[in-house]
């Protein structure tokens, strides 16, 4: 009896724990089908649509990344993630990359075992509240009930705020974004805090956006991007350089519908090595020449690819910020394709 | 002459391990350790193998470390400056607390339910029925849910209490706040406070509680005291004094002393900024937690013990009625006695699914063990494997605990043999 218990125990967690680290790019190539781990639903960023297909602005980088190694930004199977599961569906190889709104840290990046390829958007978290409330800032919140995602950052954020701003409030935990959306609409909780991205996103999806505020604090730095395991570089070598052709590509003025023609006639050699019209940087990474041209093919360069889906044309509205080219005063930087 | 020679011994041959009576259940045994310690073997080492792959090691110094978060609803003093490990026992203790509060609610919600489904009086038999029927077929993870759903959606905010015409009032003489995010009940507060008795790592527990602990438990004893006075009077004489009154004496009186000389008050909660202050708030995923834990278990255990009362032959009852006892002592005194033994070793098994179930409690945010160290603690540190082993050996321990307990309840009430 006691026996059995203890093997099934061990079975239970060896089963969990991971499938050693194989070599992610060919295991992806031989099941032809990225596994791309993304959020169970957050407007703008991962959701599926009336049909059921999934976009976002996070669904994106899946399809890319597909797209440059496998050739079809089709061949995605997307595994919605929750903030407590995300982690754990990485490290156990349930999926190849997490682009999961998920906030690089350094005992993310260090203990849990990730590699963070880089950062698809800079954000901050905040709060939303109901106009009526009357709060205007986050130092009024003394004594609120707080709804807030479990096993995320902005937990621990939330708790550090009050406690160095010497307030007290209540927390409310909830699982998903979804649930938390309902908890707040249904006012058991004044507050409700997540990435000020995640909180337009939110907001975009209710009936009245009008009556709720995002309150002008930021009290956190949350760069978000994907993420793979630790331990297969090469691997993570493609997803970052894939995100930084995406970033690059905008910078260079390459987008979806002069991809072609620029591949062709383009005479900037920067342009030219992106695209693999000369040199061949994709076979230092396991890939063909093309791979970079595809993967913007796939939808866009980063400035399309945000206007599609988070900018302020959409509902969400987000202006870019700090997630401008660093030409316009943003911090997104590609580094040098040489 | 003759004699009988015992035969001799055959030399040993290998397939004698087989096809020989006498050895062949212990060649099986031995192959079958061999085949589980292999296996034991090979999953551990796998463990091992893909932990150093994956740059991992087994320690579990992370449950010293800052936990860094909060939790809603604790018992004992928690703030996110404490250890992974307190959050540990805070998630255990609640875990306790739902679990408790949830077999105490289904014993008894199950019992009357038992006995009222065997009721003369068909529409109310019929009413329990349903009721059994309606609970115990659905999954207690859509109880939990629409229990909570309900709290939230129907009850009102705290807002709905502030100003001149509010939209919601408080119950019972304006002393208890039922919102949307939790019950809002008075808080006891004393005069005379006689102070604390520190137990350590920030836990006390205050004089006057203690009193009141010892004051009862000793009522209790007295009470028992009268009631072998009296039995000794009725063996002696036939006839049995009146005592309820000497009873319900030792049982309030101390108590009542201890209230007026502690100077205990009820202090009502009022609203405050956003929310109530002053009274205890309850939240409501404990409390929707709880309802449905005890509904849920309480259909499984009223079917117990409606079985444990028809298992009782009805010629026990018709003694019964034919040396004139009442319909009610004859359940007391001799029904629900032999009913006990049936009705024991599945209730134990109610009460393990209760605390196992509760574990679903991360379904509406409430923080239990799975949520403080399988949730939030697991998932800040990525210690998955130490904080699943850890968890599964606590819940192992509480079930072994809860086991042992009720196996010596069962055998004090089971059939004694002479």
């Amino acid at each position: 009896m006691n026996k059995s218990l203890f093997l099934g125990t061990v079975a239970a967690v060896t089963l969990t724990a991971g499938m050693g680290m194989a070599d992610t790019l060919a295991e992806v190539k031989a099941r032809g089908e990225l596994n791309c781990g993304v959020n169970t639903g957050l407007a703008g960023f991962a959701a599926p649509d009336a049909s059921g297909n999934w976009t976002g602005f996070d669904v994106a980088i899946c399809k890319a990344v597909a797209a440059a190694v496998l050739g079809d930004p089709a061949k995605v199977k997307y595994v919605p993630t929750t903030g407590q599961t995300r982690f754990t569906a990485l490290a156990s190889g349930e999926v190849d990359v997490l682009a999961r709104n998920s906030t690089w840290t350094f005992s993310r990046d260090t203990d849990l075992k990730l590699d963070f390829v880089g950062v698809n958007y800079f954000d901050g978290q905040g709060f939303m509240v109901s106009k009526d409330l009357g709060v205007t800032s986050a130092k009024e919140l003394d004594g609120a009930t707080v709804c807030i995602q479990t096993g995320t950052t902005t937990e621990l954020n939330l708790a550090d705020f009050f406690q160095a701003n010497n307030m007290s409030y209540q927390p409310v935990n909830i699982d998903s974004n979804a649930e938390g959306e309902q908890q707040y609409m249904a006012g058991a909780c004044d507050a409700y805090t997540t990435d000020a991205s995640g909180l337009a996103a939110t907001r975009a999806a209710f009936a009245d956006p009008e009556n709720h505020i995002i309150l002008p604090e930021i009290i956190s730095k949350e760069p978000l991007g994907p993420a793979v395991r630790h331990g297969d570089s090469n691997w993570g070598d493609i997803v970052r350089w894939t995100l930084y052709a995406l970033i690059a590509a905008e910078e260079y003025g390459i987008t979806s519908k002069n991809l072609e023609e620029l591949a062709k006639s383009s005479q900037n050699p920067e342009v030219q090595r992106l695209l693999g019209t000369t040199d061949d940087l994709g076979a230092m990474i396991g890939l063909d020449k093309e791979w970079a041209r595809r993967a913007i093919a796939a939808s866009g360069n980063y400035g399309e690819i945000f206007a599609a889906n988070i900018g302020e044309q959409t509902p969400i509205g987000l202006a870019r910020g700090l997630n401008a080219q660093w030409t316009q005063g943003g911090l997104q930087y590609a580094m040098p394709f040489r | 002459m003759a004699y009988v020679s015992a035969p001799a011994e055959p030399p040993f041959r290998l397939s004698m391990l087989i096809y020989d009576r006498r050895y062949r259940s212990l060649t099986f045994q031995v192959i079958v350790f061999i085949l589980v310690m292999a296996v034991a073997w090979w999953l551990v080492d796998n463990t091992i193998t893909n932990l150093s792959a994956m740059g991992k090691d087994f320690n579990f110094g992370f449950l010293f470390q800052r936990a860094g978060y909060d939790i809603p609803q604790t018992l004992i003093p928690y703030t996110a400056n404490d250890t992974h490990f307190r959050a540990a026992v805070i998630g255990l203790l609640n875990t306790l607390l739902v679990s408790i509060l949830g077999c105490i609610a289904a014993t008894v919600l199950g019992v009357a339910v038992g006995v009222a489904r065997l009721s003369n009086n068909w529409l109310f038999a019929r009413l329990m029925t349903v009721y059994v029927e309606i609970f115990r077929n659905m999954p207690l993870l859509l109880w939990i849910l629409i229990i909570y759903a309900i709290f939230t959606e129907v009850l009102p905010p705290p807002n709905a209490y502030r100003g001149d015409d509010p939209a919601a009032s408080m119950i019972l003489f304006d002393s208890v706040a039922l919102t949307n995010r939790y019950t809002s009940i008075p808080t006891l507060a004393m005069t005379n406070d006689p102070g604390s008795l520190d137990l350590g790592a920030r836990v006390t527990i205050n004089w006057a509680t203690i009193s009141f602990i010892v004051a009862i438990l000793g009522g209790l004893y007295v009470r028992r005291l009268i009631g072998n006075w009296a039995q000794s009077i009725q063996n002696a004489t036939g006839s049995r004094p009146t005592t309820w009154w000497m009873s319900l004496a030792v049982m309030t009186i101390p108590s009542i002393i201890l209230i007026f000389f502690f100077g205990l008050h009820l202090v009502p909660p009022e609203l405050k900024g956003f929310n109530f202050t002053g009274g205890i708030n309850v939240q409501n995923s404990l409390v929707a937690l709880w309802l449905a834990l005890t509904l849920y278990t309480g259909a499984f255990i009223a079917e117990i013990v409606r079985a444990g009362i028809l298992a009782v032959s009805k010629g026990q009852s018709e003694a019964a009625f034919a040396l004139g006892m009442r319909p009610k002592r004859t359940m007391n005194l001799v029904i629900l006695p032999q009913a006990l033994r049936v009705i024991v070793p599945p209730l134990i098994s109610q009460y393990l699914n209760l605390m196992k179930n509760s574990s679903l409690a991360i379904a509406v945010g409430y923080m239990d063990l799975r949520g403080t160290l399988g949730g939030t603690t697991l998932n800040q540190t990525g210690r998955e494997l130490e904080s699943m082993v850890l968890m599964m050996a606590t819940y192992l321990v509480l079930s072994l605990i809860i086991s042992a307990g009720m196996n010596i309840f069962n055998s004090r009430v089971k059939l004694k043999e002479r």
